[in-house]
């Protein structure tokens, strides 16, 4: 007799069930882009040009081609005579694949070499020699609107000066309003600095043309396979139907991994003129040079308030800077990202938001960096903002913030830039942090090491994050719509096989979907084989960023597997020999309702559907869901963060940090927290070490691992995290939202504001990312903000 | 054994000056042919085949190509394939033993110390390395053996955790 099953033994929701992905990898057993070897493999690799703005008056590559083993020299002149020289971003700009008129930023592609073995390429690129008359640099948005500014895309007609795009959002005429009748006005002006997403195996793409099957296999490092198949289309001109692109092991995405790079693009074209496979693997440098950066954004902001503390009004300009191509990876509507998704846990009456989007000679990107489209440039704001007033007003952080909240019964809240808040409950999450970091006593504390000659500090950052792109009306990207798919095949054994159209980077999607499975069908987690990242077999998807995966293919694994069991219900209903309406369903079984006893399983269903089918209905037990989310899905967080400044040297330690999240229901506790304490750490990261600037000759300061800093278990601090508050999101199918973002997002506010809480009784407002030791002590010193946008200093 | 390296094509294999070296690579004895810059991580990978050790910068910061040279931990992307010449080099495909895991890949898994898995290798090298000299490290001292291995996903917390784990688990076994 068959009983409801255990669902936390069987490998369902909220069973911390060890990954399925890691015996593979602890054995070094992954797949990872490099470790694939086809017979007959060339090697390429990619020269680029070691200044910031210059025309190109010549390339030779004569001395290149002498050299035994070489294969093929391309340059942009080869891929002009192809139509090939530009391709289409992902914002609707162009990018060169290989120079041809002009470079524009410090690393960019100007020509590759293919070859028998990757050192003889190596040593074929330092043969070539080009010829560079430099030009002027640009390396901020100020330099790129200033009257004499030199046009860097001179390459396209219209385009009379580096403006991309200007972009607006919200009441003007209201903002005004609320701003007349503030009693106090408070003002923030920051720099959020260049940062890479810098996973840790940088990128790469096999490509293999078979010219008697006219098909193009690609393996390669890509969160979105279905996208780039669609790009490689476009670009190489290629049926779709005959590109299948494979996504093997990740070695981390965070974003840098979305776009299209002009590396991929060259070993596919050389793989079609060669008729051999081309691997391509990018070195350090290279990534960290050319490859999508993130942030880079200059936020002026004001916010209109009463004198009690209630927020009247807030409005906000920013400036970002996107590098020579306009490359962003984000919905084609919003050309800022998200970044009106600021303020949107407090109850804001109006807000106005104007963004301008420069070039500059630096690399192009604008990836969604463990964010889901500029939300973690909107969340700092947000953040630091509203330190910032509540010291103009003289109020208590957390009292300012509480007031200010969405209240619990406000849901769903309509923004004053439009979003609709699905739930949260902010207040409770603030309180289990602020007592888990002892708040009551702190100022106290504080105020007993000033006497002492210590500068203690603590800083609160909350963050509501819009994830889940999209709903198909407001969000595309190149026209096609963000929705996601899962297709699942149940075996007539009941052990089943699940496909999405999401990619997995070590997010555990192998472990976790099969959870959502055990979930909705009962059938052990254990049965349920999960594939993703291969276009010929994995239904249509947007892949893995921003947070997309459990919002969009999640809910899509949930739907499919009702689909599943839509069906089972048939057949338990011919098995039982009941009429459909007489069959109940619990976790694994159906059984008639005024019989319990008299049941089936989900596997003898299965078996029914390839060996028992009642008369008329279709044999198998497969099927696939596209799911179209209703709206976001809006996690919240609470990150609170103690620190210890050293007023001699600048150098700050964490004394303590506390995270409170409510992502909703937590599919897989293990995998969550693993989640929040990566994000974490990049949060710490941003704040204390980890930037990219450029110096006034563009020269790219962060570009190897010495200059461009990643903290080590050393330095990283340990983090408290908290799951006692969950709200489940009213319309995802299981009630989840997401987590693979939040720490990164909200955390780097944390951070700096404790630092600057620690000093502001100095009359310092603000300290611009990341927190050198350098930038804090000269703050501390003369009692003065510190700016950090580039150029850097010649001091620095 | 003869490595079998990519064709360089007929020219250059006279061009090209190589070295014989003989080695161990995880217990077994090897000799192979090699350019004098080939780096000790490429004769790994593409030489013998064992793509578990992975190279992420290949400028000896993130620790992802780390090997036990003669039982000490190495960045092989900074070592040339010659200098390990009448040495024995481990990689992490000897971790396991025939039928069961290494207390360390146990513990990695069993306390979520990897997310996308490029580290792992690198970061259990340097972890066995670590409890060969120190069998009852301190988190701090867990946490200074490994500051030279980069990990982008966990935030280093879990990883410790898999480090002390095994520990445990290596002196519960050699009191037992
Ligand atoms: S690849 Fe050797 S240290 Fe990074
Ligand atoms: S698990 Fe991804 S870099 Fe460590």
């Amino acid at each position: 007799m068959s009983q409801a099953l255990d669902e936390v033994k069987i490998g369902g929701l909220g069973a911390s069930r060890k990954r399925v992905e890691d015996e593979r990898f602890i054995r070094g057993r992954g797949n990872y882009t490099d470790d694939i070897t086809l017979p007959g493999m060339l090697h390429m690799e990619i020269l680029r040009s070691p200044v910031a703005h210059a025309r190109i008056r010549s390339i030779d590559v004569s001395r290149a081609w002498e050299i035994p083993g070489v294969r093929l020299v391309l340059t942009g002149e080869m891929l002009a005579s192809r139509n090939l020289a530009w391709m289409p971003t992902l914002s609707y700009d162009t990018q060169a694949v290989l120079a041809t008129d002009k470079v524009r930023f410090q690393g960019q592609e100007v020509a590759c070499v293919i070859a028998d073995d990757p050192y003889i390429a190596k040593d074929a690129c330092e043969a070539i020699e080009v010829d560079y008359e430099q030009l002027p640099v640009i390396v901020n948005p100020a330099q790129a609107v200033a009257p004499d500014a030199p046009v860097i895309r001179d390459d396209k007609e219209n385009q009379p000066d580096n403006v991309i795009f200007t972009w607006e959002v919200g009441d003007r005429a209201g903002t005004d309003r609320a701003f007349e009748q503030a009693d106090v006005i408070s003002r923030l002006r920051l720099h959020y600095p260049r940062s890479h997403p810098s996973p840790i195996e940088c990128c790469g793409s096999i490509a293999d043309f078979n010219r008697a099957t006219s098909k193009l296999t690609v393996y390669m490092t890509t969160q979105a396979p279905h996208i780039i198949r669609a790009a490689v289309a476009m670009v190489a001109e290629l049926p779709e139907h005959m590109i299948r692109i494979v996504s093997p092991d990740i070695g981390g995405g965070f974003g840098n991994k979305v776009p299209v790079y002009p590396g991929y693009v060259c070993s596919i074209l050389a793989s079609i003129l060669l008729e051999r496979p081309v691997k391509w693997i990018e070195d350090k440098s290279g990534n960290l040079i050319s490859t999508g950066f993130a942030r880079d954004m200059y936020l002026d902001g004001e916010m209109a308030l009463r004198r009690d503390g209630k927020i009247l009004g807030v409005r906000i300009h920013a400036d970002s800077d996107h590098g020579a191509f306009f490359s962003d990876a984000q919905p084609s509507k919003f050309k800022i990202g998200l970044l009106h998704s600021t303020f949107a846990c407090y109850d804001v009456p109006a807000a106005h938001l104007t963004a301008r989007g420069t070039y500059s000679n630096k690399a192009p990107g604008g990836v969604a960096y463990r964010c889901s489209f500029r939300v973690t440039e909107a969340m700092f704001f947000q953040e630091r903002m509203i330190q910032a007033a509540a010291t103009d007003l003289g109020m208590d952080q957390a009292a300012f913030r509480r007031m200010n909240f969405v209240p619990d019964d406000a849901f769903p809240h309509r923004t004053p830039f439009g979003f609709l808040l699905d739930s949260g409950q902010y207040a409770k999450c603030l309180d289990v942090g602020l007592k888990a970091i002892g708040y009551d006593d702190f100022r106290a504390r504080q105020e007993e090491a000033r006497q002492r000659g210590r500068l203690l500090g603590l800083g609160i950052s909350t963050m509501t994050e819009p994830l889940g792109a999209g709903n198909s009306r407001e969000f595309d990207i190149l026209g096609i719509k963000m929705f996601d798919s899962a297709e699942l095949k149940v075996h007539m054994t009941g052990k089943a096989i699940l496909r999405t159209g999401a990619k997995t980077q070590g997010q555990g999607h192998e472990t976790t979907w099969a959870q959502i499975v055990a979930h909705e069908l009962g059938i052990p987690a254990d049965d349920v084989v999960v594939e993703e990242g291969d276009t010929d077999t994995a239904p249509f998807g947007m892949g893995t960023y921003a947070s997309r995966s459990t919002p969009v293919a999640g809910a899509a694994v949930a739907m499919v597997s009702r689909k599943i069991r839509a069906k089972a219900r048939k057949l338990a209903a011919h098995l039982l020999e009941v009429s459909e309406e007489d069959v109940e369903w619990e976790l694994g079984r159906f059984y008639v309702r005024s019989a319990p006893d008299r049941g089936v399983t989900i596997q003898e269903c299965a078996l029914a559907a390839y060996s028992n089918m009642p008369d008329g209905m279709e044999p198998g037990l497969e099927n696939t869901a596209y799911y179209d989310p209703p709206n976001l899905t809006w996690p919240f967080a609470v990150y609170i963060v103690t620190v210890e400044v050293d007023p001699e040297t600048g150098v700050w330690d964490v004394t303590n940090m506390v995270a409170v999240d409510d992502c909703g229901v937590r599919i897989n506790p293990m995998i969550v927290e693993g989640q929040i304490m990566g994000g974490l750490t990049e949060a710490y990261a941003m704040a204390n070490m980890q930037f990219i600037t450029f110096d006034a000759e563009g020269n790219c300061i962060g570009s190897n691992y010495m200059d461009y800093l990643l903290p080590s278990a050393w330095e990283t601090p340990g983090f408290e995290l908290h799951s006692e508050v969950v709200t489940p999101s009213p319309h995802h199918p299981i009630g989840a939202k997401g987590i693979g973002e939040c720490a990164a997002v909200g955390g780097p506010a944390a951070f700096v504001n404790a630092v600057l809480d620690a000093i502001s009784h100095l009359g310092v407002r603000n300290i611009d990312m990341p927190l050198l030791p350098d930038r804090v002590w000269e703050a501390i010193t003369y009692r003065r903000d510190v700016s950090g946008a580039p150029p850097v200093r010649s001091d620095d | 054994m003869t490595i079998v390296y990519d064709d360089l094509g007929d020219e250059a294999t006279e061009q090209v000056p190589t070295r014989r070296i003989a080695f161990t690579i995880n217990g077994r004895k090897k000799i192979a042919e090699v350019e004098p810059r080939l780096l000790l991580a490429h004769l790994i990978r593409r030489g013998l085949g064992l793509t578990g050790t992975h190279m992420g910068c290949d400028t000896t910061n993130c620790g992802a190509c780390t090997v036990l040279v003669d039982g000490r931990p190495v960045k092989s992307c900074t070592m040339l394939a010659v200098q390990v010449d009448g040495r024995a080099v481990a990689t992490v495909e000897s971790l396991a033993g025939p039928s069961e895991l290494h207390p360390l890949q146990e513990g990695f898994r069993a306390e979520h110390g990897l997310q996308c898995g490029f580290c792992t290798p690198g970061m259990m090298m340097a972890a066995s390395a670590l409890l060969a000299e120190n069998p009852s490290p301190t988190e701090d001292e867990v946490r200074w053996a490994l500051s030279g291995n980069l990990c982008r996903c966990t935030g280093y917390q879990n990883i410790v955790k898999s480090v002390l784990w095994a520990a445990e688990k290596l002196r519960s076994a050699s009191a037992g």
